[in-house]
């Protein structure tokens, strides 16, 4: 009885098994796919088939710019991700370190972050214009007011015992922080720059639909107004895409830098 | 951490009273307070400790005993009454007074090489200083090659051993122990507190131990104080006096069990008295 043994409460299962589940989902869209599109059951300017947005791709690829695209797109989910992380990460530490910080901030932090950061769009273009400032802005404010209170969550979760066990081992609030706070938020700190990293793309994507002429989410509006269904297809794969790969990455850190967390490692 | 600047002592009251003593624990009390509950934890707490002197503290769950050890770190202000070292009256954590956590308290992040010299480090000692005394303790709680691994694949006893290592490897002039093997298993429990028998033989440090274990009490400590719940307080001091060094064999020696009858015996009487008192309250 294989499955039984597979089938254990939060169990173990063969890493290749693991990575086999995971082509087979894929696999499964993909005929999913198939069918629908080769077997005739939706019209293809609704649903193109997987050929006809291959050809598309390369077409895109040589003829569109689809490169140009994607590096506008990248460069400004980067910088306003970066900036975002910048003032996020250490104004979410003091928050959950000093109380004093966190009851200036949070109240703020908490009724900005309700307010919809694509609502901030007709603002910005009316303040900086719709040049790669205003779409750098709105994936500011769509991801650095959730990372700052995610970051605070962070360093509060910490616990107090480690923070104490080093005063009584001679450190002042300072070694407390630097050695204590730092290391021990460390991880958290690392995934959650990873889920934001993926909010970023979407407010991109909600940014770039608006007055803009370049970038991933605009080669999406071009592709709609021209009744180019492929291509939408391929704007949203290429994101996908590079978010997995992004994903990945981070994940890969992770192991790399907390090599701790796991259980028997030397 | 904020430390509340401390009431001024008159002089007289600071000079003849700490004679002698290595740690003076004075008149200290402390008084919880939450959503307007006031909760005493500690009342009217006053005991000395000697250089070189292996204390016990004996109670049941919940009276006070982590709340004592942190006021003695720095850790938790008392309420009223103060804590002195050497005749200096302490204010906040420092090295000197170096603890071992009722839990687990390694550093995940630092392997069991880098946690021993955690407080060296600080300190600013170079590395091959460091590095000589962490092999030192690696040895002496019997751990040698396990330097490299991270705390996460270690068991439970092993914890508490590097734990213990870790605030010896520091030197403080009195090592607070907050039930350090109250999570392990009665055979690990045994073995550990042989094994910190022997540690403390070799370096004769300076140590206040809390337990709610009888056993644990009598065959560690020179003294036990006997100390009972709600509020917490030392009820009684009982002289150990069996001789060291002691084996694991003691414990079955009728010196060991008189001296276990006496303090079962002071218990009881404890916790009828509590609970006669909470009988006549509700009558009133
Ligand atoms: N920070 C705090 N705020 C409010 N009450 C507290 C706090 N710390 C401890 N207490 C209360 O003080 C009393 C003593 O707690 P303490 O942790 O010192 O007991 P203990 O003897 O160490 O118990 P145990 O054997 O379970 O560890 C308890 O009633 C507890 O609820
Ligand atoms: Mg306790």
């Amino acid at each position: 009885m294989r499955l039984r043994q597979y089938l254990v409460l939060k169990g173990n299962i063969p890493s290749g098994l693991y990575i086999g589940l995971g082509c087979l989902s894929f696999a499964v869209l993909m005929a999913v796919w198939c069918i629908l599109t080769y077997g005739g059951v939706v019209p293809a300017l609704f649903l193109p088939s997987p050929s006809e947005v291959a050809v598309q791709f390369y077409r895109m690829l040589t003829e569109l710019n689809l490169v140009g695209d994607i590096l506008a797109s990248v460069y400004r989910v980067s910088a306003g991700f970066l900036l975002a992380s910048l003032m996020g990460v250490p104004l979410g530490l003091l928050m959950g370190s000093f109380k004093l910080a966190e009851g200036l901030i949070e109240p703020l932090v908490g009724f900005v972050r309700y307010m919809p950061a694509s609502a901030f769009i007709p603002l910005l273009i009316l303040w900086i214009g719709i040049g790669d400032l205003e779409k750098i802005a709105v994936i500011f404010i769509g991801t650095f007011f959730q990372q700052v209170l995610m970051i605070r969550d962070v360093a509060k979760n910490i616990s107090q015992e480690l923070i104490d066990t080093s005063y009584t081992l001679g450190a002042t609030q300072r070694a407390a922080f630097l050695k204590v706070v730092l290391p021990a938020a460390l991880p958290g700190i690392v995934d959650t720059l990873r889920i934001t990293l993926g909010w970023a793309w979407t407010y991109l994507v909600v940014a770039e639909l608006v007055g803009a002429s370049s970038g991933l989410g605009y080669m999406i509006m071009e592709a709609q107004r021209f009744l180019r269904t492929a291509g939408i297809i391929v704007g949203i794969l290429v994101i996908g895409l590079l978010g997995l790969i992004t994903d990945t990455l981070f994940k890969a850190l992770y192991h790399r830098m907390f090599p701790w967390l796991e259980r028997g490692t030397q | 951490m904020t430390a509340l600047p401390l009431k001024d002592l008159p002089e007289h009251d600071r000079q003849p009273a700490a004679q002698g003593a290595k740690l003076r624990i004075h008149h200290v009390s402390k008084v919880f307070e939450q959503k307007g509950q006031r909760v005493t934890a500690l009342e009217d707490t006053h005991f000395d400790v000697r250089e070189g002197e292996f204390v016990t503290i004996l109670g049941p769950s919940g009276c006070g005993k982590s709340t004592l050890l942190k006021i003695i770190a720095g850790l938790t202000e008392p309420s009223s009454g103060y804590v002195m070292l050497n005749n200096r009256r302490i204010s906040g954590p420092g090295a000197d007074r170096g603890m071992v956590f009722q839990a687990y308290t390694l550093f995940p992040w630092l392997t069991v090489e880098e946690n021993i010299a955690f407080g060296l480090k600080l300190k600013g000692m170079p590395k091959t200083q460091r590095q000589e005394i962490v092999q030192q303790y690696l040895q002496l709680i019997g751990l040698d090659g396990f330097g490299s691994m991270y705390p996460n694949s270690l068991s439970g006893g092993m914890k508490q051993r590097v734990a213990i290592a870790r605030a010896l490897a520091n030197d403080p002039e009195v090592l607070l122990m907050d039930e350090p093997f109250g999570a392990l298993d009665a055979q690990t429990r045994t073995v550990m507190q042989e094994l910190l028998l022997q540690v403390w033989e070799k370096s004769h440090k300076t140590i206040l131990f809390v337990t709610h274990d009888i056993d644990e009490a009598i065959f560690m400590g020179d003294r036990v104080y006997v100390m009972t719940a709600r509020p917490g307080q030392l009820k009684a001091e009982i002289p150990i006096p069996i001789p060291r060094p002691r084996e694991f064999s003691v414990k079955t020696t009728r010196e060991f069990m008189r001296l276990k009858a006496e303090i079962l015996d002071l218990i009881r009487e404890e916790s009828w008295k509590a609970a006669n008192e909470i009988r006549s309250g509700e009558c009133l």
